[in-house]
């Protein structure tokens, strides 16, 4: 059962406004022409899917972070997560990279189901493959960076495409230099992780993200671990991908004025479900829950 | 009892004899001790739990018992039942199977080690179990345990007399067959002290060199 009434495409959408064009299935995925050369060269155009949780249940133990949760993301659409922690924000993208398994509920990534796959007409639980193939349209950025200290830069960047992608070395090295030179790092293709301040660890981070060409990208709390002076940087780079891209981005966030920026709809979070969406200047300007307006206030205060 | 250094430089040679045989069978069972316990530690993390708990068991029985009496079973009992193996390999082998089982423990301990986000950038990035292994979780957790290791290998030079007990002429073996001989035990035993000494030392030496280079990831 392909997911019905997807929303349009947000209309506020800073940057290029994404197009959906309906497959015969009835599925939204994205339409969009790959730009020659240019920085943006590197970055994924075109085929960005639609991502709908339907009726999504995570517990653990006997907490229930997730319930019944029920939403949809246009294909390209950029949507920002807020809440109070232990909302379930992360969950949701833990749950999207398969970090976490599903209790109950449908995760759609396009037309086909994430924890799911057909077999003999039935809808049943997938398999490593399943997961393995559904993998590779989604990409993760951490609040930790994550980056393997073992291999240099240029290593873990060309590791997941040489690896899982089959691109060969030469290629796989050549975009790896591309990528570095749009997150500004050209020069450190040969440091190690431990050598990079925050800033520059999260900036590779990302790259190594892009390089596996995901349609899809999650981003989870991005900026938190680095120090004040650092967050811009970064900010700034992903604003900048967010624009030249055609990402699907979740991106969970306490930096409400980046939010603002990057996103085309803001979800606020509590206890696991939604409390109130709309559009960045609707959220941010006249939230029309007391729960959002509380949240809002104590973030602003801290 | 005074000190006979005449006698003392008369039996040196017998003595560094020794010596080598007891090099050589900690070189050796150290070689097999570190692979071996890597082995270990691997096949506890197949997804069958039924043999994960079969090689914990076997582990901890192999630990849990003395080196001697493993060394008397692989000499005297396993040719009973047509394995029959030279005392020296016989002493080497048991030696690494024993003291695999501490290395497992290393080994289990250092990728415990390595963060959990480690894991989660492997399944972010799509890779394949066999690459997450053999490219991101075992070079940090060996690197992490280097040091360790190079203790054990102090450990089982120190504990590599005990193959005396199957007869393999090793140091401390030829020190006391030359003081049977001449029913002098004063020079030879000491000597084997002072000689096991110097090993240790410079061992300590290298193994703390190791550690050093290897502390930060």
């Amino acid at each position: 059962m392909p997911p019905s009434d997807t929303p349009e495409a947000p209309k506020d959408a800073a940057a290029e406004p994404a197009p959906d064009v309906v497959t015969e299935k009835g599925v939204p995925t994205q339409k969009g022409d790959a730009p020659k050369g240019g920085p943006a060269a590197e970055l994924p155009h075109g085929g960005a899917p639609g991502i709908r949780f339907e009726k999504v249940v995570k517990r653990f133990g006997s907490n229930v972070v997730l319930r019944e949760l029920d939403f949809t993301v246009a294909p390209g659409e950029r949507v920002t997560l807020i809440g109070p922690s232990g909302s379930g924000k992360t969950t949701i993208l833990r749950l999207l990279m398969t970090l976490e398994a599903l209790d109950e509920g449908v995760i759609w990534i396009g037309d086909e189901t994430l924890w799911h796959m057909e077999r003999g007409g039935k809808r049943v639980p997938a398999g490593q493959k399943h997961l393995h193939e559904m993998r590779k349209q989604v990409g993760m950025v951490f609040q930790q960076f994550n980056l393997f200290p073992n291999m240099n830069v240029l290593r873990n960047l060309t590791e997941g495409p040489v690896r899982v992608l089959g691109v060969s070395k030469d290629e796989a090295v050549e975009r790896a230099k591309g990528l570095l030179d749009l997150v500004g790092l050209a020069d450190k293709e040969n440091a190690h992780p431990t050598q990079l301040s925050g800033g520059q660890q999260q900036r590779v981070a990302i790259a190594r993200a892009l390089a596996m060409q995901p349609k899809v990208l999650l981003l989870d709390e991005v900026t938190s671990a680095l120090d004040p002076e650092l967050v811009v940087g970064v900010q700034d780079l992903l604003r900048d991908i967010a624009r030249q891209s055609d990402l699907t981005m979740l991106c969970v966030t306490h930096e409400m004025a980046f939010a603002k920026d990057i996103s085309n709809r803001v979800l606020m979070f509590d206890q696991g479900q939604i409390v109130e969406e709309g559009p960045p200047d609707q959220i941010f300007g006249e939230p029309s829950e007391q729960r959002t307006r509380d949240f809002l206030q104590a973030v602003l205060a801290s | 009892m005074t000190w006979d250094w005449q006698y003392s430089g008369d039996i040196l040679p017998d003595l560094l004899s020794g010596l080598r045989y007891t090099v050589i069978a900690t070189l050796a069972g150290y070689v097999i001790a570190i692979v071996l316990g890597l082995v270990w530690t691997l096949l506890r993390r197949t997804p069958s739990r039924v043999f994960n708990q079969t090689i914990r068991w076997i582990t901890e029985f192999i630990r849990s018992t003395p080196l001697i009496p493993q060394l008397y079973f692989v000499f005297f009992v396993l040719p009973a039942w047509g394995i029959t193996i030279g005392s020296l390999t016989a002493g080497i082998i048991t030696l690494g199977v024993h003291y695999s089982t501490y290395t497992a423990e290393v080994y289990r301990a250092g990728i415990a080690d390595v963060p959990k986000g480690q894991w989660e950038a492997c399944t972010a990035l799509n890779l394949p179990r066999s690459r997450v292994w053999l490219d991101v979780i075992l070079p940090q957790a060996i690197r992490r345990v280097i040091p360790t290791l190079g203790n054990y290998l102090i450990a089982m030079f120190k504990d590599s007399p005990m193959l005396l007990a199957i007869n393999v002429a090793e140091l401390l073996f030829s020190a006391y067959q030359v003081g049977s001989r001449s029913l002098q035990f004063l020079e030879p035993i000491t000597i084997v002290g002072l000689l096991f000494v110097v090993v240790s030392v410079i061992s300590s030496i290298l193994v703390r060199r190791l550690e050093r280079r290897y502390a930060t990831i």
